[in-house]
């Protein structure tokens, strides 16, 4: 009797994750399908490029990146019924499974703060995260001839948290570089109550955003953009103007997860913390930007959790019990502007810390760092999206990190 | 006099430890006095907390007990999201990660 797993969603973690399982699941048993709504996978990390110009070898056909003896299928899932285990599609087809991967990640909603979308969006209001809005900002960011560019964040999590402080430092660099930016004010606005979640890393980076002359509005919970007078307004009634608006809108898991019951109240599956299985239903895991775990949205948990759930999937399937835990590990670089980066490494339980990561210096501006970054395009493309083998711990270690004393502190 | 356990900026640690007669104490101390509009969010971040495993965010108060963020920000003002938390005796929001 074949046994039928279906992955919702061939991102970064659906396609981690079915070139990992068909290694270890045999096709004389297994039947492995990976369902999404488009042929082309998106590099997400190149975006933030974009809008500076970045190159733009951004997009590759899904089915290239899966192995042979995955099934790909093209379609809208409309609802998953997990009494029934199927999934119904918005064309009226219906898939069963035995066992379901939920990866469709999180999006970005400007339809949910009332007047983001409108005349203006993508005329003087702009996003980032997705293909059109990072080349519709491209052109804003080389026509744009002075005055207050404002960065902002809607509400967390959102996918990647540190891509807006990078989006900024870049922005300033960029401005530097065509010699206006005296003629630039840049103001960084944030629900949060500093620059960062986490709060030793916030103070580093905080200095980074006062040692270039970025304003920093805390706090701000916003309510509404005012598009006619060009400012946002947030619950408790202030106001920050802006000439050019570069957002982060509401980040939302897939609309189908909150139809079907899945999804708590922004649609991301509630799932334990250490296995990634689905709290309601046991045959469901969810893995990647979809699920609840209280660590950041990012690439690197969706490769280092997607490790952690593929040793327990294959005993899960075979009766056993699970016996890897998954940290909350998340390694991001941070590109501070003039060819330096900065890296950070944490997990669910000590926050980002300064020291050594190898080579590689931890919150500290360094060239080494970006190129990191850079080489990481060409580690994704080969080796991690295909599910090979990388030479990075799916667990943090403390290795190469000090807590800093409060005078050390920036 | 009761004793209770609190972090560094006076949020509860033991969700056991909080009454109701607290809440009211707790409130009058950052100026609020509990109204049933306020019981109801403290209700709601108290009864969800066991099970979440998180102190609720403004939006998944306003989702799922139905009151809106705005008036949130009306009841506890300037920063609601840490205020409910501290009156319901639970964990500072994480904010996030």
């Amino acid at each position: 009797m074949m046994r039928r797993l279906v992955i919702l969603g061939g991102g970064t973690a659906g396609t981690v994750v079915a070139n990992k399982l068909r290694r270890r699941l045999s096709l004389d048993d297994w039947r492995i399908t990976v369902i999404d709504r488009d042929r082309d996978h998106l590099y997400q990390p190149g975006l933030l490029f974009v809008p500076f110009g970045g190159r733009e070898d951004l997009l590759k056909r899904r089915r290239r990146l899966l192995r042979n003896g995955i099934q790909l299928l093209i379609g809208e899932v409309a609802t998953v019924d997990p009494e029934r285990k199927s999934v119904r599609l918005l064309d009226g087809d219906v898939v069963s499974y035995d066992y379901l991967v939920i990866a469709t990640g999180t999006s970005s909603r400007p339809e949910q703060t009332p007047g983001m979308l409108g005349a203006e969006w993508r005329r003087s209001i702009h996003d980032f995260y997705t293909y059109d809005g990072a080349f519709a900002l491209r052109e804003a960011l080389q026509g744009f001839s002075g005055g207050r560019l404002v960065v902002h964040v809607v509400e967390q999590p959102i996918k990647c948290p540190v891509a807006p402080l990078e989006f900024t430092f870049l922005a300033e660099a960029f401005f530097r570089r065509r010699e206006m930016r005296d003629q630039v004010e840049l103001v960084y606005v944030t629900p949060l109550d500093g620059a960062f979640t986490k709060p030793i890393a916030s103070r580093y980076l905080g200095r980074l955003l006062d040692d270039r002359k970025i304003v920093v509005e805390t706090d701000f919970m916003v309510e509404r953009v005012d598009a006619d007078r060009k400012v946002l307004v947030s619950y408790d009634e202030r106001e920050v103007g802006y000439d050019l608006l570069v957002t982060v809108p509401l980040n939302m898991g897939a609309d189908f997860v909150g139809a079907s019951g899945l999804g708590d109240e922004l649609n991301y599956v509630p799932v334990d913390k250490a296995t990634l299985q689905s709290k309601a239903h046991p045959d469901i895991f969810a893995v990647g930007d979809a699920n609840d775990l209280p660590t950041s949205k990012a690439g690197s948990v969706a490769h280092f959790s997607s490790d952690i759930f593929v040793a327990n999937f294959c005993q899960y399937v075979e009766g056993l019990a699970m016996t890897h835990r998954f940290d909350g590990h998340a390694n991001c670089f941070v590109e501070t502007g003039d060819g330096k980066a900065l890296l950070i490494d944490f997990n669910y339980d000590t926050e980002p810390l300064p020291g050594r990561f190898g080579p590689l210096s931890l919150l500290r501006e360094t060239k080494a760092n970006h190129w990191g970054k850079v080489a990481f395009r060409w580690i994704y493309w080969h080796l991690l999206v295909r599910g090979r083998w990388l030479p990075l711990p799916s667990r943090m270690s403390m290795s190469g990190k000090h807590r800093p004393k409060e005078e050390e502190l920036p | 006099m009761t004793t209770v356990h609190v972090d560094a900026e006076g949020f509860m640690t033991e969700y056991g430890e909080w009454t109701e007669e607290l809440a009211a104490e707790l409130a009058a101390r950052i100026g609020i006095e509990l109204t049933d509009e306020h019981w109801k969010a403290i209700r709601f971040l108290r009864e969800d907390y066991p099970t979440h495993g998180e102190t609720a965010t403004l939006r998944r108060v306003s989702t799922l007990a139905g009151i809106p963020i705005k008036q949130l920000f009306v009841l506890f003002p300037g920063k609601p999201a840490k205020k409910m938390a501290y009156v319901a005796g639970l964990p500072k929001p994480r904010g996030c990660v």
